[in-house]
């Protein structure tokens, strides 16, 4: 009863802090917090695959390319889309998709995951291993079918003109919506029997548990809520196209994960601002930096190589990242009992 | 499609199928060995090519200058395998595969730094582009080098699998290893030698690669990695003979459907990854490969 009370309160509080925010921070700070909170939504949809059910997968650049471009097509009007499409002719559904932002979102996310029901068949039948690559090579895939179907795509050039209605309000309470259901899945029966396939799914399989079932569950999940990101970074970009998507999408996210611990929401939560931030903050990785009276000249990627060593570290010496796979209130929890013993 | 075109396409698929087949090999014995896919093998290819180019830039002649990529390149893979996957023999299998993909981002944008995202052009010596005109069929001296080459590599390679020591060691490592380390093998020793080996295939893979596309680039491993990585599935994940057999037919697909539907020649890239998933779903076990938790080779 006070546990329910507590939560119902800290929600209504964040609602507050984010409606609060959105009002009063002047622009450049929401176009941060706004980031932040599309990572948020991202990063913990990719932790329940990963980090709760312990099957390595690649898959958020392709399922936020999904969600990005199928919101985008809903929310661009119709004569703009007309205008826009410069290489062929819209295809007809394109012109004829509109909807609002809530809507097309969910498109966005439905289709995603469905399209991580069809990727499941093949991969989860099998052993867990093979989703880690055929997950980055859909990522690659994905692309192709981008810059190969300018109808629905305008290829290359990508899409612009996408309305910018995802504010810090859509994007700070999808977030916070995330959590809570992300924190309500793990402590649920789904999210145990998803433990248990990670620590052992031998085991889980003898104990009953439809491990085929319960992986391609936690899939579609996190690629629901991956696609809905994606609509919601495409309304904030206002502009998308298929070089987007790449690779170092899906390696942000995953070293956010790591560094927050595998299976740890709360600590995803915390990780995406430290994430996103020391992003932000080495910048001047990849400009012209003076040693010594040298310019070493401008070497974009700088970061990514600093980023690569920290996770290999990572996985190598702290593995198990700032909260391992425990949630925050648990271990104050946990600290609070230990103080009251003494 | 007349028997002209038929053939010429014929050795160009060789060609490729070649290349693949080198690279896939080491995808399968890595995989055979630890059941590790090891995201950084496409990476090791594109060290190979790139450190060839920089010994040409340095005034090397074509030979020494291959030699000298593909030492680089087994360094490279050797040290991977001792510096990030050895310490997480034990650890869960996540770990050591968040550990590959980490390495893989650490090359490629190691070498963007270092040499450029920009496509850079690969000059090989004269004798290797040459151009023959036997009827009809034009054929650079590559396309014919290239699958020569790499049987007479292949062979060698499945002969010290077979016939010596070494190979005996890798064959029962697949299949159990602490079993083999109680036997008195030195179990990291071998594994570095089948690191050194898949590298220095994927070298030359790479090289080939480089000769016949004459570019390279940074992000070069990545498409071929997981193309060559489809190969291994296809011929049965764990199996020599499996990924040389998967790397020809990948190989002679691309060339051929693309010679027979010109309009799906935006989608070449993406066909390994439709095999991939329908091997997936009717033959996991791939061609070559009869049970899948004793893979061997």
């Amino acid at each position: 009863m006070k546990g329910t009370a507590i939560k119902i309160v800290a929600i209504v509080a964040t609602l507050g802090a984010i409606y609060y925010s959105n009002a009063n921070f002047d622009s450049y700070t929401l176009s941060i917090m706004n980031n932040v909170a599309i990572f948020a939504i991202l990063a913990l949809s990719y932790n329940l695959i990963n980090g709760v059910t312990g099957q390595f997968s690649l898959e958020p650049n392709g399922f936020v390319a999904i969600g990005a471009y199928i919101t985008a097509l809903f929310l661009i009007p119709a004569d703009t889309k007309a205008d826009m499409f410069a290489l062929v002719d819209p295809a007809p559904i394109v012109m004829e998709m509109s909807a609002p932002l809530l809507p097309a979102i969910i498109a966005g996310g439905v289709s995603a995951s469905l399209i991580a029901l069809m990727l499941s068949f093949p991969v989860f039948r099998v052993r867990g291993d093979y989703l880690a690559i055929v997950t980055l090579g859909f990522g690659f895939i994905i692309r192709i079918f981008a810059m190969n179907t300018p109808a629905y795509t305008n290829g290359a050039m990508g899409l612009n003109d996408i309305p910018d209605i995802a504010d810090f309000l859509w994007t700070g309470t999808t977030a916070l919506v995330t959590l809570v259901v992300m924190l309500h899945l793990v402590h649920s029966r789904y999210g145990r029997a998803m433990k248990a396939v990670r620590d052992d799914e031998d085991a889980a399989s003898a104990m009953g548990i439809d491990t085929f079932r319960i992986k391609t569950q936690a899939f579609m999940t996190s690629a629901f809520f991956e696609g809905i990101g994606g609509g919601l970074l495409a309304s904030f970009l206002t502009t998308i196209s298929p070089d987007q998507f790449t690779f170092l999408l899906t390696f942000q996210l995953l070293i956010i994960i790591v560094l927050g611990g595998l299976g740890s929401m709360t600590g995803t939560l915390i990780a995406t601002v430290l994430v996103m931030g020391s992003m932000e903050w080495l910048r001047f990785l990849d400009d012209d930096i003076v040693l010594m009276g040298m310019h070493t000249g401008a070497h974009p990627g700088m970061r990514m190589v600093v980023f690569a060593i920290l996770l290999i570290i990572m996985m190598l010496f702290a593995r198990r990242g700032l909260l391992g796979d425990r949630e925050l209130p648990d271990i104050v929890k946990a600290l609070m009992a230990k103080r009251r013993k003494h | 499609m007349d028997l002209s075109t038929f053939l010429q396409q014929l050795v160009n698929g060789a060609s490729l199928g070649s290349m693949y087949a080198l690279i896939a090999i080491g995808y399968t014995m890595v995989y055979g060995v630890l059941r590790l896919i090891n995201f950084a093998h496409g990476d090791i290819m594109m060290v190979g090519s790139f450190m060839t180019y920089v010994a040409m830039e340095a005034g090397l002649s074509f030979g020494p200058a291959v030699v000298a990529g593909i030492a680089v390149s087994v360094i490279v893979g050797v040290l991977t395998d001792k510096v990030a996957y050895k310490p997480l023999r034990e650890a869960p299998k996540i770990s050591l595969l968040i550990t590959a993909i980490g390495i893989s981002f650490f090359l490629e944008n190691l070498f963007n730094v270092l040499f450029g995202g920009v496509p850079r052009a690969f000059s090989a010596p004269e004798w290797l582009t040459k151009v023959f005109n036997i009827s009809d069929i034009y054929l650079p001296a590559t396309v014919i080098i290239i699958p020569i080459v790499t049987v007479a590599i292949l062979t060698s390679v499945l002969w010290v699998l077979y016939r010596t020591k070494y190979g005996m060691a890798i064959r029962a490592l697949a299949f159990d290893i602490p079993t083999v380390k109680l036997m008195g093998i030195d179990a990291d020793s071998i594994i570095s030698i089948v690191f050194a080996l898949g590298s220095a295939l994927a070298a030359v893979g790479g090289i080939f690669y480089s000769i016949s596309y004459p570019s390279i680039d940074p992000l070069m491993g990545v498409i071929v990695g997981l193309k060559a990585f489809a190969a291994a599935v296809l011929g049965g994940i764990g199996s020599v003979t499996g990924a040389v057999l998967g790397g020809f037919i990948l190989g002679f697909t691309e060339i051929f459907a693309v010679a027979l539907f010109p309009e799906l020649g935006g989608y070449k890239d993406a066909f390994a990854f439709f095999f991939l998933i329908l091997v997936l779903l009717f033959r996991p076990t791939g061609i070559m490969g009869e049970d899948l938790e004793r893979s061997r080779f």
